[in-house]
């Protein structure tokens, strides 16, 4: 009886410090959120029950348009990050030797020792009209005139791709280590040439992390702030950057809420999308990788 | 050596190192059409190597490689027609049974309906008609076994290659494939290279074995013809069960070659293999113990052929395993031999510290030089 209590116990205190994460910086800040985003301003200091500030959203075109254009932005960097990133993780699993593997490893990670504002200071540097880019052109007599390359869609994709692509290679690479060589092996044996082999065992194989990958590369993506907006300029039109813009520069947080939430209802219903279209579910995502 | 279309494949002087590892060295081999050929030998010797080079997955340093006569050397590994079951069967796991089989055939771009048949023509073939729509992780060991060969077969292959596929299976069923993979080979008529470990995997199944070794072929023969001539020492002991001693030869007289142990024991044997020992040299001595006959000193037998070697003894122990039942004699210089009995059950069978007459023919006693 007294074992039992005692395992009971060291249970709960073990649990406490990840129940008082998930309350402390989790449930409570939302609530509070979704508590705020539910009143209406009647007057100066006087606040109704309502839903006026969603409402709002979807009569104002450029708000929604935004939270569009976000969210295909965020689906074209996800893509874009698969594209670059599959290859790289196939490499590590399948080609690379053992010991090569921890330094290319490694080299993905390299990114993340320096600060998100950091990296995009350096990609300003580079990409700005008086940049590396714009004045090594001139010298070798490529162009004539300086080029602005900063403050533009392609700079922002170009960037957030950078960013977020390790997170994109990490699952995959976990997935890919699992699958038995042989696999693709009896895949050529059996008649198959390289494309048929990617396509009918190779990329099967790897859905689960693919899928996660993508979910993890959304999220990041569509919630980002700074790369956006220092590599995008002023009209970068992220969607974050309108919250921002709600809470503090209009200080309007009773919009600002609901535009969050709003962010959060459209990723997840597109990561449901996604799982929905590739036949996974969370949990095998989430098993496999 | 002429290519010939009675030969399904052919590899002559096939070499291939990885850095200074010699992982397969100038292996020959013609194996007839629709034939059981097995490669025997222990891990590591480079079977696995010879069959990625048949497959294609290896390209050899030197040597060719000829399928129905033709070198196939610079052909990538999915337009040879030589299919391979391989070691954990490498079964697709995202697809279920009907889509594993029918892989191939729709790399080979046969039709919807041509495919169903064949693929419900195969599954017919190797008994499990229902299992079309299964999962892969829904299967038995043994109809996995089963359905990693349909897969091949169902191609239609001059060669089917197996690497050791019986490994991951435990003893009882893999007894029972062992007879089930021969009749199937007779079934689809078709030539089966098999690769193994086990002696009596190969040894049951095959119509010929080669016996592989540190990269080289030893000997090539039926299975009948290596257990009772090998032609090397290391053939003798690593086919079948064997009392070994290593010895010093004595004399020989008509063929008859008579050794000392080490520990004292004389040996009469005949002598094996290519080189003849001469007197004074060193001899590995080899009897199976189904040779040696054990009966009770008590009853004088008197039968005994006078050239016969005789050893008197004790019973240590009794080995008892049904109709190969063994019994181990320790001999007056404190050796362990084995020799099989009949054991009935009746009151007259050998117990420990039975006193033992061992007798066989000096025929049975295999000499190798070294
Ligand atoms: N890709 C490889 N690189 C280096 N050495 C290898 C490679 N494949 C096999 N070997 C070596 O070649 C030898 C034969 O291996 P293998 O053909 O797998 O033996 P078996 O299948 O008979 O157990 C072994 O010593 C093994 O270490
Ligand atoms: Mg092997």
């Amino acid at each position: 009886m007294r074992a039992t209590d005692i395992k009971r116990l060291s249970l709960y205190l073990l649990f406490a410090p990840f129940a008082l994460w998930i309350l402390l910086l989790i449930l409570l800040p939302h609530a509070g959120m979704m508590y705020i985003s539910l009143r209406e301003k009647v007057a100066p200091r006087v606040y109704e029950f309502g839903f006026e500030n969603y409402i709002n959203f979807f009569n104002e075109p450029i708000y929604w348009n935004t939270l569009i254009r976000t969210g295909s932005m965020s689906l074209l960097v996800t893509f874009l990050a698969l594209l670059l990133g599959f290859p790289i993780a196939y490499y590590i699993a399948k080609i690379a030797g053992n010991r090569s593997r921890g330094a290319l490893f490694l080299m993905c990670l390299i990114p993340l020792w320096v600060s998100d504002l950091i990296r995009a200071f350096g990609w300003i540097l580079l990409l700005r009209e008086t940049g590396v880019i714009s004045s090594s052109l001139q010298w070798v007599g490529l162009i004539g005139t300086p080029i602005e390359f900063l403050y533009n869609d392609a700079a922002v994709i170009m960037g957030l791709v950078y960013t977020v692509i390790l997170f994109m290679i990490v699952p995959l690479v976990s997935t890919l280590d699992g699958m038995d060589k042989s696999l693709i092996e009896a895949g050529y044996n059996l008649g198959g040439n390289g494309p048929t082999v990617l396509r009918r065992i190779i990329i099967p194989y790897a859905m689960p992390g693919i899928v996660a990958g993508c979910i993890v590369v959304f999220m990041l993506t569509a919630g980002s702030y700074l790369t956006p907006i220092l590599l995008g300029g002023k009209n970068s039109s992220w969607f974050t950057e309108q919250i921002y813009d709600q809470f503090i520069t209009r200080y309007n947080w009773e919009s600002g809420a609901a535009f969050g939430f709003l962010l959060l209802a459209f990723t997840s219903i597109a990561v449901w999308l996604g799982l929905k279209l590739s036949g996974q579910t969370l949990n095998s995502t989430v098993a496999d990788t | 050596m002429q290519s010939n279309l009675e030969y399904d494949l052919q590899c002559s002087a096939v070499k291939k190192h990885f850095g200074s590892v010699r992982a397969v060295d100038d292996v020959s081999l013609d194996i007839p059409k629709g034939s059981f050929f097995s490669i025997l030998g222990p891990s590591g010797c480079g079977k696995t190597t010879l069959m990625r080079m048949i497959a294609g997955f290896e390209s050899p340093d030197s040597g060719d490689i000829r399928i129905k006569g033709k070198s196939v050397v610079a052909t990538p590994p999915n337009r040879r027609n030589v299919k391979m079951v391989f070691q954990h069967l490498a079964l697709f796991p995202m697809m279920n049974v009907y889509e594993n089989i029918a892989y191939g055939l729709r790399c080979n771009g046969v039709s919807k309906s041509d495919i169903r048949l064949k693929v419900h023509d195969v599954l017919e073939r190797i008994s499990l008609p229902d299992v079309a729509s299964r999962e892969i992780t829904q299967l038995s060991g043994g109809q996995k076994q089963r359905i990693a060969i349909a897969r091949c077969m169902v191609l239609d292959p001059d060669v089917l290659l197996l690497d050791e596929p019986l490994g991951a299976l435990d003893l009882k069923l893999r007894e029972a494939m062992k007879i089930e993979l021969k009749l199937l080979q007779h079934q689809f008529d078709t030539t089966f290279v098999y690769i193994t470990h086990d002696q009596s995997e190969a040894l049951v199944m095959s119509d010929n074995v080669a016996i592989m070794n540190e990269g080289k072929f030893v000997q090539t023969g039926t299975p009948q013809e290596l257990y009772h001539n090998p032609a090397e020492a290391f053939v003798a002991g690593f086919v079948g069960d064997n009392n070994r001693w290593s010895g010093k030869v004595k004399t020989v007289t008509n063929g008859i070659i008579t050794t000392e142990t080490k520990a004292g024991l004389t040996i009469k044997g005949s002598a094996r293999g290519d080189v003849k020992p001469d007197v004074g040299g060193v001899v590995s001595i080899f009897v199976r113990p189904e040779f040696i006959a054990a009966k009770v000193s008590a009853k004088k037998s008197g039968k005994s052929n006078a050239n016969n070697n005789t050893i008197d003894g004790l019973v240590d122990s009794i080995l008892f395993n049904g109709a190969n039942s063994r019994v181990l004699v320790r001999d007056k210089v404190g050796e362990l031999i084995e020799a099989d009995v009949i054991l009935t059950g009746g009151t007259d069978d050998l117990k420990p510290n039975d006193p033992v007459r061992l007798d066989w023919s000096p025929d049975q006693t295999m000499c190798f030089v070294g």
